[in-house]
């Protein structure tokens, strides 16, 4: 159901690192670092700016894989990854895209599991590569019935 | 320190973080800041109707929550690589904490490369996650 998708791209979305959008993260994850949310003690930082905790990713857009049917409940997050060249750095514009990278299923004690890899990738608006993330994404024999009927 | 500037020798513990209680509002909250508003993880009956016995906190706060530790050295460094694995549902009540250990340090012209196995557990030893992180760490 998935296979002949491998490999296919989303288009590019453009994200911004929000200020604001930071901080609320920051206040949801409960990490008040001051290199995250005080200008001041930041600019005085080696990054010399405001940067984003590893995982503010999660919020960005990184568009969708045109026709890849998903359940619309009932997905496990199995797995995830960050790899990082530095830093984001608050404010900053980010362009983001998926590749759908892997789809395999293995038999378990109940029933079939179905594995989706995607990498997610953020540059930054010269087109060097800031970080990839990979999500591990598992659907059970019933929820993957589901997406086919 | 040693020779690479790393504060960190393999073995080393990192102080371990316990967080308290997981409560609805700190996962309306992530849910919010996320924009991650996934039903399962705020609404009792959503989650109930997917075979669980309530909400759960969302894999991607546990993930956050266990790069905290090493937050407190981001003004030495990145952290270069985080993968974590759920292993575990944590549900309203449980509380998590965070413990990790230094299983390599490697040194590098301008700093080191320090990687730790990190474990998020309940107070009931029940598993919630594993990750393998590396630290970039920049000599000043």
């Amino acid at each position: 159901m998935w296979e002949d998708r491998v490999g296919t791209k989303s288009e590019t979305v453009r994200n911004v690192v929000e200020r604001g959008a930071v901080r609320k993260f920051a206040q949801a994850i409960g990490d008040l670092n001051p290199l995250y949310l005080d200008p001041e003690t930041a600019a005085r930082s080696r990054w010399g700016r405001l940067i984003a905790p590893p995982t503010f990713p999660r919020v960005f857009d990184f568009g969708t894989i045109p026709g890849l049917p998903l359940p619309p409940a009932g997905i496990i997050h199995g797995e995830q990854s960050y790899t990082y060249t530095r830093p984001l750095h608050v404010g900053e514009e980010v362009d983001c895209y998926t590749i759908f990278q892997e789809s395999y299923s293995r038999k378990g004690s109940g029933g079939t599991l179905n594995f989706l890899v995607f990498e997610r990738v953020g540059e930054d608006t010269a087109g060097e590569r800031i970080f990839t993330s990979r999500d591990v994404l598992i659907l059970t024999e019933t929820v993957a019935a589901g997406v086919e009927s | 320190m040693n020779a690479a500037g790393s504060p960190w020798q393999v073995g080393d513990r990192l102080e371990e973080l316990r967080l308290p209680a997981v409560d609805r509002m700190s996962l309306v909250r992530y849910a919010g800041a996320s924009g991650d508003f996934n039903p399962i993880h705020v609404v009792d009956e959503q989650a109930r109707r997917t075979g669980l016995p309530g909400i759960i906190q969302h894999g991607m706060l546990t993930m956050a929550q266990m790069a905290r530790p090493l937050s407190p050295y981001l003004a030495n460094g990145y952290i270069e690589h985080f993968r974590t694995r759920f292993s575990g549902m944590l549900f309203l009540g449980d509380q998590l904490s965070i413990v990790g250990q230094v299983t390599v340090v490697e040194e590098v012209g301008d700093g080191a490369r320090i990687a730790f196995d990190l474990q998020a557990t309940t107070s009931e030893g029940r598993s919630i996650a594993k990750a393998t992180l590396r630290f970039r760490w920049l000599n000043p």
